[in-house]
Formats: C-alpha cells, structure tokens, sequence
C-alpha cells in the first residue's frame, strides 16, 4: 500500500488535481482510494463517485481538523488494505495555514494556486515548508512571468521540494505528478510513525464549547498579544 | 563554504548575497533584529521555537540555506538545461493508427499546429511539455537534441523549460509594470536589472499598438498591451527555451514582430492557431487529425506570397482602426485592391 497526503489552502484545486492524478495511474493498471478530510461539509463525494474513484468523507466539525485527521488516518489505512487498493490518497485542507497533515516517510504534496499572491508563500507553515512535493495550479489563467516568481517564492520556503506546475482543469502536468506519486515506497503500517510537525496546540475552556469571553473564562493554555509595546 | 559562512553574521550575509535576504525573512530572521549574530548563533537566539513557530526547525532553515543558495546559483548559470532541437517521434492517433511524419523543431523556428478544434492540439503541445516518452495516450516521443531525456532531465526542469502563453492568461498581480518587471528580474537573478527593465519595457511598446507608461499597474493594461508584455517578458527574461503559443489573435498587438522577437532569443517556438497569418509566418506546419500528426508541410513561396498579401491587409486593419478610433472619416479611395 502507498500512502500520499495531500493538504493545501481551500478552493487551491486540491480534488481536481487529485482525480486528475488518479486518473492516470488507473491508466497503468493501479488502483487507488481517496479520503476526504474536511470540517463543515464536503461536496466532492459525488466529483469522486462520478470518476469511479471509491472514496470516504470525514467531517471534524467542532474539532481541529488536523488533529482528526490523525486519529483517524490509522483506520483509513486500514480501510484501503481491505479493499486491496495499491494507492490511498487523502485529501485535507488547511485551514489555518499553521496545520499540517504531513508524516514521516510518507509522500506529502502541498495544493497552492498561482491566484493566492506571491506572498502566499511565506504566510503557509509546515504544509507547505515540510512538503516533498509542491503542486502548482491555476497557472494557466496568470502570465508566465508570475508563474516564474511564484515558483521561485516558493522555492526560497521550500528548497527541498519538486515543484510541479499542473493544470487542474485540462489535467496538464498530473502526468508529472502520477510519476512521482508512483515512485514512493509503500508502507505496511502508520503505528509509530511520526508527524512531520507538531499539530498546533490548543487545550482551553474554549476548545470544551465555553462561548462567552471574559478574563475569568480563560482557563487552559492561551496566548496574548502586546498592544502596548514599542508606542 | 559552509563553516565560513556559519561564522558570518546576518548582516554580512546579506552584503555579500543581498537575496538571501528574501530566505530570512522567509523565518522572520529580521535583519533589524537579527544582524549581529552569526548565523550559528540563531540556533540559540532567537532559539530553535523561533523557527518551530514558523512551521520548520533550526536545522531545516540551516539545510535549506544552503540549497537554496546552491539552487539559486544553479538558476544564475542559466539552468544548465538548454536545448537546441526537439524531435518529435510518431505515436499513434485516436484509433490506434501510426502517425507518418516525425517533426524536428529547431532553435530559432516557429512551427504552427493547425487542426479543428478537439483535433489533438493541445494534446501535442502536452506532450512536448511533459517530454513524453511513450507513456502519454498518444505514444509518442520527444527527443532533446536527438537523445532520449534521462528521468532526471524529465523531472528536474519543473516547467523552467517550456513557457506558456495563451489568450486566457491575465496579470493578477496588483503592481505597476516597473515593479512587475523588477520582481520578475530579481527573481531570475537578471544582471543590471534596471537595464533589463528598461529593455522589455521599450520593446512591449514597439509590440503593443498603443503605448504604456511604467506605472501603469499591470492589471490595466489592454488585452493587446499585456499580450505585448507578456511576449516581451518571455522573450527576454523567461529561461525557457521552448515557447508554447496558444492563439494570439487579439487585436493590438504586432503578431509578425512578436514571433521574430521570440525566434531572435532563440526560442523553439511552436504556436496553435487558426490565423492564417500566423499560420503561413511559420516556417513548417503540423496539421492535426483525430489525435495525429496528419500531415507536415512547409510554407512554400507561393503561400509567402499569400503572406505578403496578408500582412498588407493585416496593416490596413490596424490603418483603419487606428483612423475610426480617431474619428476620421474612410474614403472610397482608400479602399485596398
């Protein structure tokens, strides 16, 4: 079994791209999972479904997306070995920018769009600075020169990572990254494995449904601000 | 080169690379705050939860210093991956039948790819992109400079080796085209960056009908004026030696001189069009059906007679444009024949 995460910023062309890439490695005789990680609700089921591609949503709701993204991945895991699958490819999104769902030894790919500004780069954490792979898209709506910059942005967060330009809407360049996904190693199991990065923390009165604000409702960890520094 | 710069301070670093800046800043290593202390220092100031805060560690930011400098010199020195023919050897087309012709695209030619649409077009220029090698729905190969590319040669160019420009694209940036310019100049590690500036900015206002000004933020332009840039920008600052050309019918911009200027950089230029003025521009054309190369042809001289005829006429529409725009009136005798 061969594990890839993929995670990147909301509406970057993380399913697209996905069902584009899995659509060429069926093409040389694999077959392949997907599980969908995501917090409110996911509509990409019936996008899966009508590829023919057999796919499980999570939805955390209430709880840090990242977080329910590892106590469940275990589980997908096993999930795809019964259904014999030779890839499971899981899909979240970060959403704080700080999250990453990326594992030790386990292929990561970062989703960033060419639309979201050449700062984009340096705002995302460990998604994207601990990714083996950069996937690229939406390079086809901006000019070549942006797409130079922004490679190149990317490249100064990351200068480990494979960038790959890819085009989520003809499918250009998912015949790129179906090469590299098929290279990694397969793994047995993610007992003991190790997160690339710590999940950010948060255990305080509000991570257990307390809704009003005040000094005295903040128990637990919490961080605060200087507004009256350097004035 | 490693220990030596381990005992450079931030701000010695920056004087001798300035673009290393841009890394550091990538981890918030402010040099304001941070320029007196030696690069091995920041292991222990600001301290390793520094950099955990910005999603790496210390001896992530440390490795990648390094390969981001060696990366960046490696872009300096031109990428190393040029090339100066292309062959494209025969696949099939959509019903499994051999193509007949095998197409060499040599540095400094256009080659035009002319078929209906869903005929394989872009299916081609995919394959050119993705340097097939057998392994893509049509079957066919590309060959740099008469070789087959090693893997390495295949994954290692992350799309550095081909530019793309078509009719969709846009400048989203929200920068004034001097500023535009500079940042893609810095990022390409241009030498006497105002000089290149100046340079693409001059010649996208000999290709754009109407001129612009440098402070013109990018997203103003017209669709002929960004055309205008864009192709400028390519030619001369893009890396690439391969320019892939999806339609450039828009009005406003000097089709003819756009392609001379590619073809002068030396850019294996291949464009994708129903104009038959570009089309005849070309020095070959591939005519594509049902997915295959159908039929390669040279311009002849009687279709370069044609052309002439059709450059004619391509001015007297800018002529008359330019003269409606104005608020003239057309006379009868002005009527080309």
């Amino acid at each position: 079994m061969k594990l890839v995460t993929i995670a990147g910023p909301p509406s970057s062309g993380k399913t697209s791209i996905i069902i584009k890439t899995i659509e060429e490695l069926k093409h040389r005789g694999f077959s392949i999972g997907a599980v969908k990680f995501d917090c409110i609700s996911a509509q990409d089921e019936e996008i899966y479904s009508t590829h023919g591609i057999p796919v499980r949503t999570g939805l955390s709701g209430g709880l840090c997306p990242d977080h329910f993204f590892v106590s469940n991945i275990e589980e997908a895991l096993s999930w795809a070995k019964e259904r014999n699958f030779d890839f499971l490819i899981t899909e979240s999104a970060g959403l704080c920018n700080r999250c990453s769902p990326h594992v030790k030894d386990v292929l990561a790919i970062c989703v960033i769009d060419n639309l979201s500004g050449v700062n984009t780069p340096k705002k995302i954490g460990p998604m994207l600075k601990s990714a083996d792979i950069v996937a690229i898209t939406k390079g086809d709506i901006v000019s070549q020169a942006e797409r130079e910059v922004f490679a190149y942005r990317v490249r100064q967060v990351n200068p480990r990572s494979t960038i790959v330009h890819i085009n989520g809407v003809t499918g250009q360049g998912s015949f790129y990254l179906a090469k590299l996904v098929e290279r990694t190693p397969a793994i047995e199991t993610l007992q003991g494995a190790i997160l690339r990065f710590t999940m950010p923390g948060a255990l305080c009165s509000y991570c257990l449904g307390e809704r009003k604000i005040g000094d005295d409702r903040q128990i637990g960890i919490s961080k605060l601000m200087n507004f009256r520094g350097d004035d | 080169m490693k220990m030596e710069m381990l005992e450079l301070s931030i701000n010695e670093l920056i004087e001798r690379i300035p673009w290393v800046e841009e890394y550091f800043s990538s981890f918030a290593i402010d040099a304001a705050k941070f320029g007196d202390k030696k690069l091995e220092e920041l292991e222990t100031s600001p301290c390793n939860e520094h950099f955990i805060e910005k999603g790496s560690n210390y001896s992530a930011f440390l490795d990648g210093f390094f390969l981001f400098i060696e990366q960046v010199r490696d872009l300096q020195q031109g990428d190393g991956f040029t090339v100066q023919s292309l062959k494209v050897v025969p696949g099939h087309d959509k019903n499994g039948k051999k193509e007949a012709y095998s197409v060499e695209l040599k540095k400094g030619e256009v080659t035009a790819i002319v078929g209906p649409t869903g005929s394989g077009k872009s299916r081609l220029l995919g394959d050119i992109e993705s340097l097939a090698q057998g392994d893509t729905p049509t079957g066919r190969k590309i060959l740099l400079d008469g070789q087959v590319p090693t893997d390495e040669e295949r994954f290692s160019t992350e799309g550095r080796f081909i530019a793309q420009l078509s009719q969709n694209m846009n400048f989203v940036m929200d920068l004034s085209v001097e500023d535009f310019l500079t940042m893609h100049a810095e990022s390409r590690m241009a030498d006497e960056l105002s000089h290149t500036v100046q340079k693409i900015y001059d010649t996208a206002n000999i290709l754009a009908g109407e001129t612009f000004s440098k402070k013109t933020p990018v997203t103003e332009l017209s669709g002929g004026q960004s055309r205008a840039l864009m192709i400028a920008d390519t030619a001369l600052l893009s890396p690439a030696s391969v320019v892939l050309i999806d339609e450039i019918e828009n009005a406003g911009v000097d089709k003819i001189r756009s392609l001379e200027l590619l073809v002068s950089n030396n850019k294996i230029v291949l464009i994708s069009t129903h104009d038959p003025l570009l089309a005849l521009s070309a020095d070959q054309r591939l005519v594509i059906k049902n997915g295959g190369i159908h039929k390669r042809l040279k311009t002849t001289n009687d279709e370069k007679e044609h052309l002439k005829y059709l450059e004619k006429m391509d001015r007297k529409i800018t002529l008359l444009r330019d003269q409606l725009r104005m608020g003239e009136e057309i006379e009868l005798t002005e009527l080309l024949t």
